[in-house]
């Protein structure tokens, strides 16, 4: 099972650095999106996959009785979800104001903070 | 762990019991004050002239605490505190060693110039919009990155300084802003999701998160797969701290917001990349950075040499500085390549070796880069342009803020006595303990090309009477003075930061001390794994 897993990370990996590779920001928002979704995805399989034990302690005993399911990585998982939510969110919010705002969905054209062919420096001194 | 001792009382050993001693909440003060403070400005957002001086207050007492912490440090070693009474590695540490205080101080200080600064040019929609609850949020993110103890931790405070950064970035609204928050917004994700998916690959290698506990079992785990996690952690690191080749996004995006922004963004963010790697790199996986060594080598040459010829071939004043602000990057990268021993074999422990120097550099290009920003924010002001082709004629329409300008030239090249001479005879001397000669022969062109770089925009602007070309020698009448809320705000807080680069540069004694028992602690964290209670090794 872990194995299926890591080659399915490697899958999602492969996608997103396609996407990102690519000059459309839509694109590089849906790599973006599916790079996360990948790291995600690696940090649960790296946590070991136990099937349907919750990782609950029973009544009267200190310790689980059996191997459980590890906790941690959902924790972690969680967390990771949300925060990359809310950068992507953000950075949608800004693709399409760019796109409002430079008129451009093209990374190529989008050279306002990086002029495309820049003045040579000043010769004097 | 201990066996099942609290069997019948209803704490498990896994917990501390008593409450926390009150001596240890300053470690959590520096970043506990700026979260619950833009929580209050937040309902306060209505009232915008009661936002700048709660900020200002807020700021005060989180560098009043991490004075406190850091005198602590100096004087009884590294501090820790673990959330919710569980015992490490179970809960959360924040830990704080001489590195950590000394770059929390640093950037709590440089808050509050910058926070005094952006009084002279916000604007009223920016503060309706939110720019003090985004400084406080970003500061809040900063010093946790730099008190935490645990890596996952490390990421969540990255990811908050992250989205108050792109807040602050984009808060003006103009259409470079916007072009500029994309660059920086897109490959700084992309850099800490690299860095999480090293934490993520660690975890499952050592099952631990708490740096303490990573120090103590790194030795057992296969290096092989520990090199590669490093060498991802390298790559993150490297994209947060804009180090060659990863560098691009630093020059597309931080000229475009206000200058207080980007002086703050210059200061402060891309050195908590470096903090992050020295940390990992160094004090958590030695063994692994010692196999990355050339590389890390390679890129701070690369960085050290081709910085200062961008910002030789520009001709925003920003941008330039942004260059600027990236050679500094390899000169601390030099640090960590050559931190541990000398050509002899013999370990630079006592000496803190490289990591002491890039500590200092890292003060100093904090201060030295956020006083250059801002400095540059009253130029652009006084031109009313940010092209170094149209300024001129500065020196006879503002004679102080030339002086403030060829000061923080010299102590950015790395002139003496000014702050920046420091750290690179510290840097250059472990350099030749460690017999690397390569790296202290690119610190020193460096710092040749550096001074060039920073002379040229020096004359280009305040020097000639007039504008580019044929219009050299003619008046420049498009200088405009500078008002008096710029002055009060924005002049007075500039030369009271270039006066503390002045006096470290004269007194620098107490810094280089301070540095050096970081670079101790960190080439040697036993100390800093006693204070999270794992001395004993793993249970």
């Amino acid at each position: 099972m872990e194995h299926a897993l890591a080659a399915l990370c490697g899958v999602f990996f492969t996608v997103s650095i396609y996407m990102l590779l690519s000059r459309s920001l839509i694109r590089m928002l849906l790599g973006i999106t599916i790079l996360g979704n990948g790291v995600n995805l690696m940090i649960f399989t790296v946590g070991r996959l136990t099937r349907e034990v919750p990782p609950i302690v029973p009544d009267g005993l200190v310790q689980p009785a059996t191997d459980i399911a590890n906790p941690l990585p959902q924790a972690l998982i969680l967390t990771a979800i949300v925060i990359g939510f809310a950068l992507f969110s953000f950075l949608l919010v800004l693709t399409y104001r760019a796109y409002e705002e430079l008129d451009a969905d093209n990374t190529d054209t989008m050279r306002l903070a990086e002029p495309e062919n820049p003045p040579s420096p000043p010769l004097s001194y | 762990m201990a066996e099942t001792a609290g069997y019948n009382i209803d704490l498990p050993p896994a917990m501390i019991e008593g409450a926390t001693a009150i001596a240890d909440w300053t470690l959590v003060w520096p970043v506990a004050l700026p979260l619950f403070g833009a929580a209050v400005l937040l309902m306060a957002r209505k009232h915008p002239h009661v936002q700048a001086p709660l900020a200002l207050a807020v700021i005060a007492a989180v560098i009043a605490s991490c004075v406190t912490l850091m005198l602590r440090i100096a004087d009884t070693g590294p501090v820790a505190m673990t959330m919710g009474n569980w015992l490490p590695p179970f809960g959360i540490s924040f830990t704080a060693d001489m590195l950590s205080a000394l770059f929390a101080v640093t950037s709590s200080v440089l808050a509050l110039v910058v926070l005094l600064f952006a009084q002279s040019e916000i604007e009223p929609r920016e503060v309706r919009y939110g720019f003090h609850q985004f400084l406080l949020l970003l500061l809040a993110g900063i010093n946790g990155s730099f008190l935490t103890g645990d890596l996952f931790n490390l990421y969540v405070w990255f990811e908050v300084m992250l989205i108050a950064s792109f807040g602050l970035l984009v808060i003006g609204g103009r259409r470079i802003q916007l072009d500029g928050a994309v660059k920086y917004g897109f490959l700084n994700f992309i850099g800490t999701t690299i860095f999480l998916m090293a934490v993520g690959l660690l975890y499952g290698t050592l099952g631990t998160l708490n740096m303490a506990d990573i120090a103590v079992n790194a030795s057992r785990a296969d290096p092989t797969t520990l090199t590669a996690i490093a060498a991802l952690f390298l790559l993150g690191f490297g994209i947060k701290a804009a180090a060659f080749p990863v560098n691009a996004w630093l020059p597309a995006s931080y000229h475009t917001p206000d200058p207080a922004v980007s002086a703050l963004f210059a200061g402060l963010l891309t050195k908590v990349g470096v903090y992050a790697l020295i940390r990992v790199l160094v004090a958590l996986l030695p063994a692994m950075r010692i196999e990355l060594d050339m590389v890390i080598a390679i890129l701070a040459i690369g960085t050290l040499l081709l910085a200062p010829l961008g910002a030789l071939a520009e001709t925003n004043l920003r941008r330039a500085l942004g260059f600027i602000v990236i050679g500094g990057i390899g000169a601390m990268f030099a640090g960590i390549a050559m931190s541990v021993t000398t050509s002899s074999g013999n370990a630079l422990a006592g000496e803190g070796g490289g990591i002491g120097g890039a500590a200092v550099y890292a003060v100093h290009s904090m201060m030295t880069m956020t006083a250059f920003y801002l400095t540059a924010g009253l130029v652009e002001r006084m031109t009313g342009t940010t092209d170094t082709r149209y300024m001129g004629g500065l020196y006879g329409a503002n004679a102080p803020v030339s002086i403030l300008f060829i000061v923080l030239a010299f102590s950015a090249s790395g002139l003496p006595p000014f702050l920046g001479f420091w750290p690179k005879l510290t840097l250059v001397r472990a350099g030749l303990d460690a017999a690397e000669y390569w790296l202290v022969a690119a610190l020193l062109v460096n710092a040749f090309l550096t001074t060039i770089a920073c002379a040229r925009l020096w004359s280009h602007i305040f020097w000639r009477n007039g504008r580019e070309a044929d219009q050299t020698e003619q008046p420049n009448d498009r200088l405009k003075p500078l008002s008096a809320r710029a002055l009060r705000w924005g002049l007075a807080p500039t030369i009271v930061l270039v006066l503390a680069i002045v006096g470290l540069g004269l007194w620098p004694s107490a810094l280089i001390e301070y540095g050096r028992l970081a670079g101790v602690g960190i080439t040697a964290p036993d100390a800093y794994i006693e204070a999270v209670g794992l001395a004993g090794g793993a249970q």
